[in-house]
């Protein structure tokens, strides 16, 4: 490790972040691959191949586990603690702490994907790794707040930087939700599966409670801390409002635990409590525009950058699809719109339009503009960058707009009455009218897959090269040491 | 701004008021569900699963099956015709966990039971297309190959009976449930003769249609079988249910 970098590996742990973000780039991957898989699945039901360990069923769960958890979680990882070093000016905690976190991250993802193929599932939506792992997950991020206190509370400056407010929120708000929502009982010790110590209405509210949650803390809270870090300084210039900033904070942490109930619109559920979801879930609107204006005007004064720097293009691009996703959201959560999109497709393509466009976006660009710095090079190919943005976006693109004819055309199908007040439609007409919209949802994941293949091989040649580069300068050192 | 900077320049100060910002929306959703009386309705006829309908119902969750069916009936003209009666809280109120699901690939489960015969569900699970041709559902071969576990059907149960599900373990209890549900009811939810129980209902329902042999259709059928029917809306006129929402 001795060569130009050696004030920064001194200064910032930066080994950690390496491997948080290879790991990233790894579950991405993958979990985008079982996403394309299952997509075609629903198309062609063939590919389910009567192999149990890959049906529709089983497999969803690891989409969703590698998705949300292997690369959206490993990129929080490693944004969270490249952000907080460098904003805090301090190194992280401690290395062997921040090493556990890895590893222990790391292993309940494979042991839970693994276990969802062989039949081990809790059957609650996002949160179904078993018991075991569940409390692996706890311990792992009890140790992950820890590592993340100590570090602020060593900063060289006196005040926390937005950014670090954001993941701090998020690192409770998931230690909360993940403990509360995966309360159960063994089936024995020795026993891998286990009862939820809630049932029926209680328990869905839970759930949901956890399950919105995931998507408000876990994929949005978080991803706006590593917005308020990459967007300003991949910009170059200071976040737009700082007012707006403490406002949309406080706003969006508070408000966002009120929401999950709008999943359960028309359900068993009582009136009260879905009510008041539909309610918050539209005040809702306000500060997470509030951030999206933030993200957006940064770039106020520098607008050229859009033409000339691909990784912008990528942050602002993502800005512009969390600010419609946020539109669509606290739409969808009034009950009359709830009535027709709730069980279809509409919120699968809306749930993509926030997880690809949003969560995706933001972390690509910051990975774009941190893994070089990591490595200390420059990026072995701008061009691949737009390649790989205009895939994504296309993918996007295709993705959405196919969801909504699916989820709106099955939805009014389900609901159309003939002329003499009987249904219109059979529940399967209705399948077989989203085969198309199902082939094209497959292609456009498509699309985003190969867009992040191509990503994974940008950065494989850079630190491949990085590598090659650091050799060299060692050889020069040892030779120039050898003559002296 | 009102001195932000004393919240931005203290990391305890910032912890603690992110925690109490982030755990309010929870505490007034949830809490009052477990106390407010109305949340579940006063009905007859729900009861816990049976051993073998509770395995199959663990074989549900296991394949994910939530993954592509509801088990909630909104309250809807056209739910109404395609489904049946909405669904009630009180008719999940033994799920754990619970399988409202969110998505309707196929269609709503909730009141599946008794709506096909038990060979039509076998033949459908194993090869769905081959009585419903459009249908995208994967084959489930293996639920007839593989023979159910059910040696720690009592175990099972005792966990259920933590959670709060009213299996019997002593006298008390079975009497209690007696009183409850009736006698024949209450002698299948005896932890005591569990597994003597799910053999018996196995071999009077042979759901599988394989006489002589559980296999892990025979209890997920059983449980397909139980969905929905518990309760005899033929008894409540629909203000009943309304005072409850």
């Amino acid at each position: 490790m001795a060569h130009s970098a050696v004030t920064s590996t001194d200064q910032y742990n930066y080994e950690i972040i390496k491997k948080f973000a290879i790991m990233a780039v790894v579950w991405a991957v993958l979990g985008m691959g079982a996403g394309v898989y299952i997509a075609s699945e629903l198309a062609w039901p063939f590919l389910n191949f009567d192999i149990a360990e890959i049906t529709f069923g089983r497999l969803r769960p690891v989409h969703t586990t590698l998705v949300i958890f292997g690369f959206g979680g490993n990129a929080l990882f490693a944004t969270s603690y490249y952000v907080v070093q460098r904003t805090c000016q301090a190194r992280l905690y401690s290395d062997a702490l921040a090493g556990f976190t890895f590893w222990g991250w790391n292993l309940s993802l494979v042991l839970g994907v693994v276990g969802y193929m062989a039949g081990y599932s809790q059957g609650r939506e996002y949160a179904e790794f078993i018991w075991p792992i569940d409390l692996l997950i706890a311990v792992t991020w009890v140790v992950y707040f820890w590592v993340f206190v100590q570090t602020l509370r060593r900063r060289s400056q006196p005040h926390i930087y937005v950014a670090n407010w954001f993941y701090l929120a998020f690192i409770l708000a998931t230690a909360l939700l993940h403990i509360f929502n995966n309360l159960a009982v063994p089936v024995s010790l020795f026993s891998l599966e286990s009862y939820s110590l809630f049932s029926g209405v209680q328990d869905a509210m839970t759930q949901w409670w956890y399950g919105h949650n995931a998507v408000g803390f876990f994929l949005t809270a978080a991803f706006l801390g590593m917005m308020y870090y990459f967007v300003p300084k991949q910009a170059g210039r200071p976040v737009y409002s700082y007012r707006l900033s403490i406002i949309h904070f406080w706003a969006l942490i508070f408000l966002y635990m009120w929401v999950g109930a709008h999943h359960l619109h028309w359900t068993a559920l009582p009136d009260w409590t879905s009510s008041l979801a539909a309610t918050f879930s539209i005040l809702l609107l306000l500060p997470s525009w509030g951030g999206m204006i933030n993200g957006i005007m940064t770039l106020s004064g520098a607008w050229d950058k859009l033409r000339s720097d691909p990784i912008m293009l990528f942050l602002i691009t993502s800005l512009s699809f969390y600010g419609m996703s946020t539109f669509e959201g606290p739409m969808m959560s009034l009950k009359s719109v709830n009535a027709l999109s709730h069980y279809t497709d509409w919120t699968v393509g809306h749930v993509h339009s926030g997880a690809l466009g949003w969560v995706a976006m933001v972390s690509i660009g910051s990975f774009y503009h941190m893994v070089p710095r990591l490595w200390d090079t420059k990026i072995y190919s701008v061009k691949l960058i737009y390649v790989h943005f205009f895939l994504a976006t296309i993918g996007i693109v295709l993705y959405i707009t196919s969801m909504w004819v699916a989820g709106i055309g099955q939805g009014l199908m389900l609901r159309a009455f003939d002329e003499y007040g009987n249904l219109a439609y059979t529940f399967v007409e209705s399948v077989t009218f989203l085969h198309g919209p199902y082939v094209v949802r497959a292609i456009g994941g498509m699309f985003f897959l190969t867009g992040a293949v191509i990503m994974a091989y940008n950065f494989y040649m850079t630190v491949r090269a990085a590598k090659r580069e650091q050799a060299a300068i060692e050889a020069k050192i040892a030779a120039k040491m050898a003559n002296a | 701004m009102m001195k932000h900077e004393s919240i931005e320049t203290n990391a305890g100060l910032l912890l603690v008021l992110t925690m109490l910002a982030i755990s309010i929306g929870g505490l007034v959703e949830i809490v009052p569900l477990f106390y407010i009386d109305e949340t579940i309705e006063k009905v007859e006829g729900v009861r816990p699963y049976t051993p073998l309908e509770q395995r199959g119902r663990d074989i549900y969750v296991r394949e994910g099956c939530y993954t592509c069916h509801s088990q909630m009936v909104r309250p809807f003209r056209d739910e109404d015709l395609r489904y049946g009666h909405y669904s009630l809280a009180a008719e999940s109120q033994y799920d754990h966990p619970f399988q409202w699901g969110s998505k309707r690939t196929g269609p709503d489960l909730a009141r599946v039971g008794g709506k096909y015969s038990n060979e039509w569900h076998v033949q459908h699970l194993v090869a769905p297309r081959s009585v419903v041709p459009e249908s995208i559902m994967p084959n489930y071969p293996w639920l007839l190959e593989n023979d159910l576990a059910y040696s720690d059907i009592a175990n099972r149960m005792r966990a259920l009976k933590a959670v709060g599900v009213p299996y019997s373990l002593t006298d008390d209890e079975y009497q209690a449930n007696v009183e409850k549900f009736g006698e024949d009811v209450a002698r299948l939810l005896d932890i005591n003769n569990a597994e003597a129980n799910l053999l018996a209902q196995a071999q009077a329902g042979n759901y599988d249609g394989i006489p002589g042999r559980v296999t892990e259709m025979e209890a997920l059928v059983a449980y397909l079988q139980v969905l929905g029917t518990m309760v005899d809306f033929s008894r409540y006129d629909e203000d009943y249910f309304v005072q409850f929402r």
